[in-house]
């Protein structure tokens, strides 16, 4: 089992030695050879941990997690020092105010002796998690190297930073494999306050006004999420002098009695790390970043810490009231996110919108947790990692072609830009159409609500959600696809980096969709069956179907070879007039006149800010009233 | 056997007209004429249409219209040009802006007289138009199979 | 699975759906006191449309369409084959969003307002059409069309609600004033032919006809609430159509605004409310 520390010591590693080297052309081959060892690492555990189990590092134990405490006050006093630099006066208090309920544990730790136990494990759960952080992670950082060269030309008043930068994003996998590995909590939270941190700093890349504005909304949430972990680390010792429940596992099968007040404690901090919806703006905030650190935020990190840790607790959580309510936020969150998308024409806020929407789907599920409903957030994690990624590479790829993030720049990019409206319709495709990955796990979520506890409620919003994502994601597809004929062609110069990259995750998308019942039967089915003692799937012919909609999907495209001798072009009916195909036409008085097409946007009905005030108010209502329930359970 | 005398789709522009024929035209749509009888459906759609019904005489201004028009309608396709002024400019034909009757700038199939043109001799006209509908598509279809024909012998050419 | 369904679906739905568009034709004109057309016109003129010459703004359009078609057939057949209706729900959505590409990538103006209306349309009736499955699933614990037909119970003494809910979406599905916003079916134009202003000749032959097949798979779909009884079904699926024709005959177009709305307001108050209902008859008083 040497995978599992070498996964979250190499990376480090990595990120150190990326420190230290000045210049690309050495930074170019430790990143790739990086990238490429945590990968193949993390595809190694496939095939290593049939017997999944926890994995112990006997020696060192105490001093590692002494370690850790001393790194956790150095970051502490980092954070507080960069606070105190911004006239950043919440920030200071809330990370002093975390500081110090960490002090209290570690002495409330301390002054109980701890018997060594096991501290790194992989299940089928972390494992995906595992091949998500390494997979999708190393890519985005192999195409950080030419996103960043070219972020650097076109921006050339941001000092150029790349080498905190690429020792920020390895470190991130590290903290990432270390959170998701760990079965010991205190080591959970320090990994979980390294990527805290980590985000921090690469959110305020750029050192802008907005990035720094942005970077400390992003630390304050997050820090809020920290201070009710670090609560959860404490109701524990003191319940558990002991020490055995601050290991996750026992903890998860010590029930619901003791194991609610923590569970909802630590779902809290989930819900602040993938942004659910009164905390949502520091993820659509961190859309000033460069864009290969959103991809990473949103598809393969962070967020993705936030919902791992709540799909670990969903056994907790289930046939509770407070993981209803916790379900609830997300079902309010995907309804309101999606609703939000759709007034937006930004596409990396329209894509922070949907991230948003299906994190909450995801909590949805885990919070009400019957098995059948962990079996969809598992696979919806999945699906989601690949498809947003690419659609963040792509949409990063895009910008700097045209100069422009805005989605009604994006009109007719299929001519000038093919393969990667090729690849971004198919990204898009993943995350909303029938045979891809979302809307399987849609469907799965929808049949596995309908038997659950008030599963009611959650079929309502999942079947009106769900129709809300339809509207974004065609009209965006729609934009990309029309066909204005005279357009020149700019997809020259993108970097042999970026290709392979948009290439490999273009074939994730597809080859996840089709091999997702081996995914399910191998990984997920397993897990859910280990927690729950029983599991769940979709039946065979609806795969069989599935993958023969997938295959017709596939040959279609060649039915326009049929037509290729039908060649009689009219140019777009004008209301009559003479127009050139990118419609321009004479108006009255011999003026030119251009046309222009621009989507909907329903900025009175789906308005952001109304709709985030609303939902931020009810989804704040809703985490009070689990907080005071908790509170009653825990006093 | 041809379906598209059966089912000719007309599209209806008032190029300059006074707008007394296309009172008439509308007349035809009216339960007491109804010409969806004969199939006949007024589509505001050049790309949908086979039949192009004009009224009114060709200006200055409508003659890149009228020729855009008619260039966006897929083959086999008939003119009706229905009123006087359609057919030769009538009244209007001295005036300073106008050109002429529609023959002036498109192929007419079927002149309909009369100012303002009946419903009655409207639909006859119509009528009439769809018999040449046929032939046309006939002609189209053995031009087409000339040009297979000549592709087939043609040494060397594609199949 | 039935195949033997689907392939009659795939056979004999364009000869019913045009049976169902020429009578449709044929009552209208006597609501409107005329003769109306034969009741074959709507084959005479698909037919004709094949006789057409193609022309087309783009070369992509034919693939979008081509797709339409196919997925219109493909969720028809597996609806009428008995399989899961939430997947054929979603290969319907599927087939629409190919139309609604195929009327983006002619960048054209008017078609372009009718994608946009389409997506509208889109996203007014799904929630209840989904609505609609599960509340089938609430009262014979399957998603399987064929189980549901088996059922022994007739669905509609449990889902009136979801029924009328329903009957409102169909009307927008029907392409039925006064939700006809997209494509200016019968003869508006005020936004030329909405959707499918830019498909001409065999290009909009096919639309037709994957219309019709949408037809016959709604009318099975009104035919499942009554599945236990089939000749009160199809008196049922009968007097529902015709109700549409009257409904289309006797009220103007209303905004998309009002179409959104009220299509999510009947849906949230009779489908939602119906199924809370048995829900709470099920779950709580275990009837």
């Amino acid at each position: 089992m040497l995978p599992l520390p070498f996964l979250v010591v190499f990376p480090a590693v990595v990120a150190a030695l990326l420190l230290l080297v000045p210049s690309d052309t050495w930074r170019r081959p430790i990143v790739w050879a990086g990238a490429a060892l945590t990968g193949a690492a993390s595809l190694s555990l496939l095939f290593l941990s049939p017997a999944t189990g926890p994995f112990s590092i006997p020696a060192g134990y105490e001093m590692l997690t002494e370690g850790m405490f001393a790194a956790e006050m150095a970051i502490a006093v980092f954070l507080a020092y960069l606070g105190m630099k911004y006239r950043r006066y919440l920030a200071i208090f809330l990370i002093l105010f975390q500081a110090g309920l960490l002090v209290y544990f570690e002495r409330a730790r301390a002054a109980t002796g701890h018997e060594v136990a096991p501290d790194l494990f992989v299940d089928q759960l972390s494992l995906v998690m595992a091949l998500i952080v390494g997979i999708i992670g190393g890519l985005i950082c192999i195409y950080s190297l030419g996103y960043m060269a070219t972020y650097h030309e076109k921006h050339p008043r941001v000092p150029d930073r790349r080498r905190s930068f690429f020792f920020l994003l390895f470190l991130f996998l590290s903290a990432m494999f270390g959170l998701i590995f760990s079965d010991y909590l205190p080591w959970v939270f320090f990994f979980w306050e390294v990527t805290t941190l980590c985000s921090f700093l690469l959110i305020g890349y750029s050192g802008t006004d907005e990035s720094v504005k942005n970077a400390f909304l992003a630390l304050n949430m997050n820090i809020l999420g920290g201070i009710a972990f670090a609560g959860a680390l404490i109701y524990l010792a003191t319940v558990d002098p002991g020490g055995g429940l601050l290991h996750l596992h026992s903890l998860i099968r010590s029930g619901h009695a003791v194991a609610l007040v923590p569970a909802v404690l630590i779902a809290f901090a989930g819900i602040t790390k993938s942004a659910l919806l009164p905390f949502s703006g520091w993820l659509v905030g961190a859309m000033v970043a460069p864009t290969p650190v959103s991809a990473l935020l949103h598809s393969s990190t962070m967020v993705k810490a936030g919902v791992y840790i709540i799909v670990r607790f969903a056994p907790v959580l289930t046939g509770t009231m407070e993981g209803l309510i916790i379900g609830l936020v997300g079902g309010v969150t995907f309804l309101l996110a999606s609703a939000i998308a759709i007034s937006q024409s930004n596409a990396k806020k329209v894509l922070a919108y949907s991230t948003v929407a299906n994190l909450g789907l995801i909590v949805a599920c885990a919070g009400v947790g019957t098995y059948r409903l962990v079996w969809a957030a598992i696979l919806l994690i999945i699906f989601h990692a690949i498809a947003k990624s690419l659609l963040f590479l792509c949409v990063g790829t895009v910008e700097h072609r045209i100069g422009s993030r805005d989605i009604e720049d994006m009109t007719g990019l299929i001519v000038r830009m093919p393969r990667i409206s090729v690849m971004m319709f198919i990204g898009i495709a993943g995350m909303f159409l029938a045979p891809f990955g979302m809307l399987i796990s849609k469907w799965a979520a929808i049949e596995a609500f309908i038997d659950a506890q008030f599963g009611l409620a959650f079929v309502a919003i999942l079947a009106f959600g769900g129709s809300l994502t339809v509207l974004f994601w065609s009209k965006w597809m729609g934009k990309i696809i029309s066909v204005c004929p005279v357009a020149e062609r700019v997809e020259n110069r993108i970097s042999t980096e970026k290709w392979v990259v948009l290439t490999v995750l273009t074939a994730l998308t597809v080859l996840v969709c089709l091999a997702f019942p081996l995914i399910s039967a191998h990984l997920i089915e397993p897990f859910v069956l280990a927690v729950y003692g029983q599991t769940t799937r979709l039946s065979q012919d609806n795969i069989t179907i599935m993958v023969m909609m997938l295959v017709l999907l596939m040959i279609m495209p060649f039915s326009l070879l049929l037509y290729r001798d039908e060649k009689r072009i009219v140019p777009a009916y004008m209301g009559g007039r003479p127009a050139t195909p990118d419609l321009t036409f004479q108006g009255s008085m011999g003026v030119q006149r251009h046309v222009g097409l621009c989507n909907y946007y329903f900025e009175d009905v789906f308005g952001e800010k109304k709709l985030f005030m609303a939902g931020s108010a009810l989804c704040f209502g809703l985490i009070l009233i689990v907080g005071t329930l908790t509170a009653g359970v825990a006093l | 056997m041809s379906f598209l005398p059966r089912s000719p789709w007309i599209l209806h522009y008032d190029a300059s007209s006074c707008n007394g024929c296309d009172i008439e035209v509308l007349a035809c749509l009216s339960p007491l004429y109804d010409v969806e009888r004969f199939g006949i459906v007024n589509t505001g759609n050049p790309k949908h249409a086979d039949v192009l019904v004009i009224t009114g005489g060709i200006n200055e201004q409508n003659r890149e219209v009228v020729r855009n028009i008619y260039d966006q309608m897929p083959d086999p396709k008939v003119v009706v040009a229905v009123g006087i002024c359609a057919c030769t400019g009538g009244v209007f034909r001295e005036c300073y802006n106008v050109v002429g009757g529609i023959d002036c700038i498109l192929p007419v199939d079927v002149y309909v007289p009369g100012c303002a043109a009946r419903p009655e001799s409207i639909i006859d006209g119509i009528v009439r138009a769809l018999a040449i509908l046929g032939e046309k598509r006939k002609l189209l279809e053995t031009k087409r199979t000339k040009e297979q024909g000549g592709e087939d012998t043609a040494p060397g050419g594609r199949k | 699975m039935d195949v033997l369904l689907a392939v009659l679906f795939v056979v004999l739905a364009p000869v019913i759906g045009g049976l169902v568009a020429g009578i449709d034709r044929k009552v209208t004109a006597r609501m409107q006191g005329r003769v109306g057309p034969p009741l074959l016109q709507p084959f005479y003129d698909v037919a004709k449309l094949f006789e057409k010459e193609q022309i087309l703004v783009t070369p992509s359009q034919n693939f979008y369409i081509t797709a339409y078609l196919v997925f219109i057939v493909v969720s028809g057949a597996l609806f009428f084959a008995g399989g899961d209706l939430l997947l054929v729900i979603f290969a319907f959505t599927l087939a629409h969003i190919f139309l609604v590409l195929g009327a983006y990538s002619a960048y054209s103006p008017y078609s372009f307002i009718g994608a946009e209306r389409e997506l509208i349309q889109i996203i007014a009736y799904e929630p209840m059409i989904i609505i609609s499955a599960v509340g089938m699933y609430m009262v014979t614990r399957s998603f399987y069309v064929a189980d549901i037909m088996a059922a022994k119970v007739p669905l509609i003494s449990y889902l009136p609600g979801v029924f009328v809910g329903f009957l409102m979406v169909l009307t927008i599905k029907l392409r039925k004033s006064p939700f006809d916003l997209s494509t200016s079916h019968h003869a508006h134009q005020e936004i030329v032919k909405g959707v499918t202003t830019e498909f001409s000749g065999p290009m909009l032959g096919r639309v037709e006809i994957a219309h019709w097949y949408e037809n016959v798979f709604l009318l099975g779909f009104i035919y499942l609430f009554f599945a236990a009884n089939p000749p009160v079904a199809i008196l049922v699926v009968a007097i529902v159509y015709f109700l549409e024709i009257l409904v289309d005959n006797t009220y103007a177009r209303v905004t998309w605004q009002l179409t959104l709305k009220s299509a999510w307001i009947i849906a949230g108050l009779m489908g939602l409310a119906n199924l809370g209902i048995l829900y709470y008859l099920s779950e709580v008083l275990h009837v």
